[in-house]
């Protein structure tokens, strides 16, 4: 098992779905994987997880070279497709699948039957602990809460020392803090084995909170690969922007070039709404979709002056909602604007619905989306 | 009372016999992707439908000294299979046979296929997934299984009358009994042994619907 250090995960996969309706859908990617976390994102019914399905083996691809290292795990042009059990490929689950009859200690030893009785109490014992579970041993999944129930799916995957652990949504559901503290286990798990690591999520603060890597996958192909950065501050395409927390979205015409400022004008939604974003590749009157994060819009009561920002709007508010710890303003400029403020923030500038304000954009927070 | 020890003897070989078949092939029809499944399937729920007289007329036939099973059995062991209590067996388990599998497939496909997934990543193959996972969790269906049919074998006639005949001791099950001595106008007998009958059932299917409503399995969901 030792001397497998910084193998890489790679992956050809073609795989076809057919459902009821006429419409089929494609899995078709080219992916490696490096140790450490690289984060698998796109919106539900991207093909995230028929992608870990292939590479668990639970699925069999109509095509393709999955390999870990030079262990060839399945090649459909030589006919090999190596049976689940012989992959050692850990899989987290988006639902766990915990086995309800069995303890924590009996989940956790489950894959473990190889050893002997001894070496196999070690290693529970050791990764019980290393994932802060070890007072639930007795427990069954029924009577053990979200946060814990995570931790042990975690622990016994983890305890079969695989080659690649492949993680489907396992924290959903969890608040932040939580959330950070079995990241924190599983990343100080990993500096010593040293596994590629591909977790799937649709959450934008995850691939913040996560991310060394991103791989972002739509309509069952990548779009795009690199840093969090990268990969989601310029979002290329709309459903991309969506899922990324871009809340505003909107058909513009671009006016005019202003190469010598870097900017040209785009006229949102054929409305009176003009603002500065970053050149692109878009010809004067070519139309063009613009995407604003909420929480990158200032919201000022009076005009605002001496500014860098080169979007200024007026508006008034249509309505104020609270969304736990922030609250979520639509505004009229025309367009209709979400600008994410904090309640302290409402309360210090009495906002109310129907007041009049104004809206600040800086060009770099407004980006082009294909 | 000899009647009664015969008809519970019976049951008993006969839904352990069942369990037996009935688990590999529920578990075939539970997780086999074959699209002809279904004539197998037919082919099982058959004895649900069929008077059991048919079912008796061609098990006799076939156990007969003329018939397939009769010959290979008169060749093997130098008698005959027919008005046998091994005869009564073999037509019992042909008879019960839906209702040792179908609860059985029905508990199989009741278990969540991505504990199995989960059971195939951690490195278990499909002997040892039946054994740690399946069964265990499809012990309500097993349970069920086994009472069912121990009970629908005490209970059947038409079968018995057809390939055991009516032999005091070797294949005079209770049901038959009672209906001797309804025959012969012993209604204080015949009233005795179909209470006892009356009261096994009852028992037989509380047994069974306690299992179902998980009284006792513990870690459903609470």
């Amino acid at each position: 098992m030792g001397g497998e250090v910084n193998v890489m995960l790679t992956a050809r996969i073609r795989k076809e779905r057919r459902n009821e309706a006429a419409s089929s859908f494609v899995l078709e990617v080219s992916i490696e994987v490096s140790t450490g976390i690289t984060i698998l994102f796109g919106a539900s019914g991207a093909g995230k997880s028929t992608l870990l399905d292939c590479v668990a083996g639970v699925t069999r691809p109509d095509e393709g070279r999955i390999a870990v290292g030079s262990d060839v795990l399945f090649d459909s042009s030589l006919g090999i497709h190596v049976p689940v059990p012989k992959r050692r490929i850990a899989y987290v689950f988006q639902t766990l699948a915990l086995f309800p009859h069995l303890t924590a200690e009996e989940n956790v030893a489950y894959g473990l039957n190889h050893l002997g009785e001894e070496q196999r109490r070690e290693r529970v014992e050791a990764i019980l602990k290393a994932f802060h579970v070890e007072k639930l041993r007795k427990q069954r999944p029924g009577e053990i809460s979200g946060g814990e129930k995570q931790r042990i799916a975690l622990a016994r995957s983890l305890v079969t020392e695989p080659r690649v652990l492949l993680l489907d949504e396992p924290l959903t559901g969890l608040d932040a803090e939580r959330k950070a503290a079995i990241v924190d286990d599983l990343r100080a798990w990993n500096t010593a084995k040293g596994i590629p690591i591909l977790y799937v999520t649709h959450s934008r603060e995850e691939v913040d909170a996560l991310g060394e890597r991103v791989i972002a996958l739509e309509n069952g192909g990548v779009v795009s690969a690199g840093s969090p950065m990268d990969v989601l501050n310029a979002p290329r395409r709309k459903k991309l922007a969506q899922a990324a927390g871009f809340e505003n979205l909107f058909g513009a015409s671009v006016l005019d070039h202003r190469e010598a400022d870097g900017v040209m004008r785009v006229k949102l939604q054929d409305s009176a709404c003009e603002i500065e974003v970053p050149l692109g590749y878009a010809a004067a009157g070519s139309r063009v979709n613009i995407a604003v994060r909420a929480g990158d819009i200032l919201l000022a009561t009076e005009r605002p002056r001496g500014l860098s920002a080169r979007n200024v709007m007026e508006g008034r508010i249509l309505s104020l909602e609270q969304r736990g710890t922030m609250v979520m303003a639509r505004v009229d400029c025309s367009v209709t604007f979400v600008v994410h403020i904090t309640p302290g923030a409402v309360r210090a500038l009495e906002l109310t619905a129907g007041r009049r304000v104004w809206l600040v954009l800086k060009t770099y927070s407004c980006h082009l989306v294909d | 009372m000899e009647a009664l020890w015969l008809s519970m003897k019976l049951a008993s070989c006969v839904a352990a016999i069942l369990l037996l078949i009935g688990m590999p092939v529920a578990y075939w029809l539970a997780y086999s992707r074959w699209r002809g499944k279904f004539l197998l399937e037919s082919l099982v729920a058959l004895p649900l439908v069929l008077p059991p007289t048919v079912l008796g007329f061609y098990a006799l036939v076939a156990m007969g000294p003329r018939g397939p099973l009769g010959k290979l059995w008169i060749a093997l062991f130098g008698h005959g299979l027919a008005f046998t209590f091994t005869g009564l067996i073999l037509a019992s388990v042909l008879y019960s046979f839906p209702f040792a599998v179908q609860p059985l497939i029905v508990s199989f496909e009741g278990v969540d296929r991505k504990l199995l997934d989960a059971s195939a990543v951690l490195g278990a193959g499909s002997w040892r997934t039946f054994w740690r996972v399946i069964l265990p969790l499809s012990l309500p269906g097993v349970i069920t299984a086994a009472v069912l049919s121990f009970a629908h074998t005490l209970g059947e006639f038409g079968v018995v009358l057809m390939v055991g005949g009516d032999l005091a001791g070797v294949t005079r099950t209770v049901s038959i009994d009672i209906y001797d001595r309804v025959q012969s106008l012993q209604y204080a007998e015949a009233n005795g042994m179909a209470l006892v009958l009356l009261a096994i059932s009852f028992c037989v299917l509380s047994i069974v619907y306690a299992v179902n409503r998980r009284v006792w399995t513990p870690w459903a969901a609470k």
